[in-house]
């Protein structure tokens, strides 16, 4: 319609009246999109002579980046770490649950489990975009089974594996999960011997490697850092704290040894339960369970049973917490009121840190021309009003 | 002329402003009859600063023009004259200019006039004055090289066939080319001086661009304010017309 089509002829949308995130500042402006994708609204007056097909008026709303959750177990009843027949389904159970929160990319994360969950899970969940359908898969997370026994919290310790020596760490990688096709990220302790070998091919293979459950020293951090890690597993738990003589993993804060033009993230469950938060290269997320949008009661994570107490999730029977049942947006709600960030800097932790964290920031987690547009509308309080996969109104709050 | 004197800045901004919505409303614009603006032209189109930026950022984004009909003078086309003698011919068959706002440089150029245009010159390639550079070099991070030195602009006359022209000044530093312009002879050395010959001439303008004028001239104006002011009161409105 209106434009000169030397380009497109698609139909673009304006975004009126509304707040944008754009260069790490909200900001007062429009934001135009056309065939998901974010457009450049200068070009499009100059070289096209278009204009906008349709407007939205966004009443004042913020618009954020989608949120991008790259650890979470489940949710609604539905636990990723199950030998479902139907694990697909699940998954996009929750991906359509988890749009409400303002969610439009994930990483379906699996917990330490025996070698069937894997060989049967791993080829039924896809990278996939996402839609009306529910939020994309940007691939699975696994957290474990090359995990530390000290430091195991809600991980069933039979199904903890280690390297056996030698080079044969991508043989013990497959056995253990049958293949690496659609997956993300892998969680190690970079202790275990042979772990660094693993680091590096699960790098090779485009794999981010984060590091977990642990009980490694500063310099065991750091070299698993050399070989390519990049991500720390919810920083602060099951990991040793900060010694004055020996920072462990949690020293990669402050590490001298990181190599130029690197970056390590480190993942926070904001739920006000698990952690107090810090900022920088912070990416949010929400370690939800099953239980995640249920009532209290008893639900599973794996192959443990895990009982609700309040906003509290514990391995039946004792005080070891095992995930959370927070979303996403309470996470980005209680991190900025607890921490006393700013918006914007609340906002690119549940956006733009995991999408660079994940590689993926050339077309996500931000409103940057040319980005997939994926939106969550927000109110000043920092409720998700409606949610945007590739341009298109996936979830309407009051719908 | 007229000489609007406002307090401040964002007074004479605002006089400005409503005179111009006043003055679209009463043509009663149409599909058939264009409310043709003409604003001064610049600087090659690549650059952030450019006017097609400068023009999107300040004006087209928060309008609904339709693009087909903005038309600004495009410093990267293959051949300038052609692109130049193009934009008259565009002026020409929209009807001619009905209104041209414009500003006035330190040297007392209008658009890229510089000091020894020709008062009947017509949009052509013109090379920068050290003035107008120095003055620009704000844009390009205080960096005198990296200001382009040429610029495509209307030329005086094409501005002086407008039906109406309106000149905004402020600042200080505007003051003495305010003065020079006014209260001095048409001179090509200071080529804002040639609207004395025009029948329709607004100056719009704060304190501070008045402080070269002699007291008498300020006294004057000042104290038409109440003509002038029933330009802008009522501001008008498409819906009541």
């Amino acid at each position: 319609m209106p434009s000169n089509k030397s380009v497109s002829d698609a139909p673009i949308t304006q975004f009126i009246n509304c707040r944008i995130l754009r260069d790490h500042k909200l900001q007062r402006d429009d934001l135009w999109v056309r065939e998901g994708k974010i457009l450049n609204p200068e070009k499009l007056f100059f070289d096209e002579q278009g204009y906008a097909d349709e407007r939205v008026d966004c009443e004042g709303s913020i618009i954020a980046p989608g949120f991008i959750d790259v650890q979470i177990n489940g949710g609604h009843g539905v636990d990723f770490s199950q030998a479902s027949d139907d694990a697909g389904s699940g998954v996009s159970f929750v991906a359509q649950k988890i749009l409400e929160h303002g969610v439009t990319s994930f990483c379906p994360t699996l917990v330490t489990s025996p070698a069937d969950v894997y060989h049967k899970v791993l080829p039924q969940v896809k990278v996939h975009d996402g839609g009306r359908h529910g939020a994309g898969v940007l691939g699975l997370h696994l957290e474990g089974p090359f995990i530390s026994v000290e430091k195991k919290g809600a991980h069933p310790e039979q199904f903890l594996r280690t390297f056996r020596s030698g080079a044969g760490s991508l043989d013990d990688l497959m056995e253990a999960y049958g293949s690496l096709d659609n997956v993300a990220m892998v969680t190690l302790a970079p202790e275990l011997s042979g772990s660094q070998s693993a680091v590096r091919e699960l790098c090779r293979r485009g794999v981010a490697v984060s590091l977990g459950h642990s009980v490694a020293n500063l310099s065991q951090a750091e070299d698993a850092v050399r070989s390519g890690a990049s991500f720390i597993t919810h920083l602060f738990n099951a990991m040793l704290p900060f010694h004055h003589r020996d920072p462990g993993i949690v020293g990669l804060l402050t590490s001298d040894q990181v190599p130029a033009g690197r970056t390590v993230y480190y993942g926070m469950i904001a739920d006000g339960i698990h952690t107090n938060p810090a900022a920088l290269r912070l990416v949010l997320v929400t370690d939800a369970i099953a239980a995640m949008g249920l009532p209290p009661g008893r639900h599973t994570l794996g192959q443990q049973v895990i009982e609700i107490q309040g906003l509290h999730a514990y391995v039946a029977g004792t005080k070891t917490l095992s995930g959370s049942i927070a979303t996403m947006d309470e996470c980005v709600r209680h991190f900025k009121q607890a921490s006393g960030c700013s918006v914007e800097e609340a906002l690119e932790a549940a956006s733009l840190h995991p999408a660079q964290l994940l590689g993926v920031s050339h077309k996500k987690g931000n409103l940057d021309y040319g980005s997939d547009a994926d939106l969550t509308l927000l109110d000043d309080g920092l409720n998700v009003r409606a949610t945007y996969i590739s341009g298109e109104e996936v979830w309407r709050k009051g719908s | 002329m007229r000489l609007v004197i406002l307090d401040d800045y964002d007074l004479a901004s605002e006089w400005a402003a409503k005179y111009i919505r006043n003055r679209i409303v009463q043509f009663r614009p149409s599909a058939d009859r264009c409310f043709t603006l003409g604003l001064p032209t610049g600087l090659p189109r690549a650059h952030p600063e450019s006017y097609h930026s400068y023009m999107w950022n300040n004006f087209f984004k928060h309008i609904d023009i339709d693009p087909a009909n903005a038309h600004i003078l495009d410093g990267n086309a293959d051949d300038l004259e052609v692109e130049c003698q193009a934009f008259e011919q565009k002026i020409a068959e929209a009807g001619g200019i009905e209104l041209f706002v414009g500003g006035i440089g330190p040297d007392g150029h209008i658009a890229f006039n510089e000091p020894g245009s020709s008062l009947v010159s017509r949009t052509r390639v013109k090379t920068l004055a050290k003035d107008t550079i120095v003055a620009n070099a704000r844009f390009f991070g205080n960096n005198l090289s990296k200001v382009p030195t040429m610029a495509l602009t209307v030329g005086v006359g094409t501005v002086m066939e407008a039906k109406e022209v309106m000149i905004l000044i402020t600042g200080a530093h505007k003051a003495f080319a305010l003065y020079k312009a006014i209260e001095e002879g048409v001179n090509h050395m200071w080529t804002v001086s040639a609207f004395q010959q025009h029948p329709r001439t607004i100056f719009v303008c704060d304190e501070d661009a008045t402080l070269e004028l002699r007291v008498k001239t300020v006294k004057y104006f000042k104290g038409l304010m109440h003509v002038h002011n029933k330009l802008v009161d009522p501001v008008l409105s498409v819906k009541d017309q």
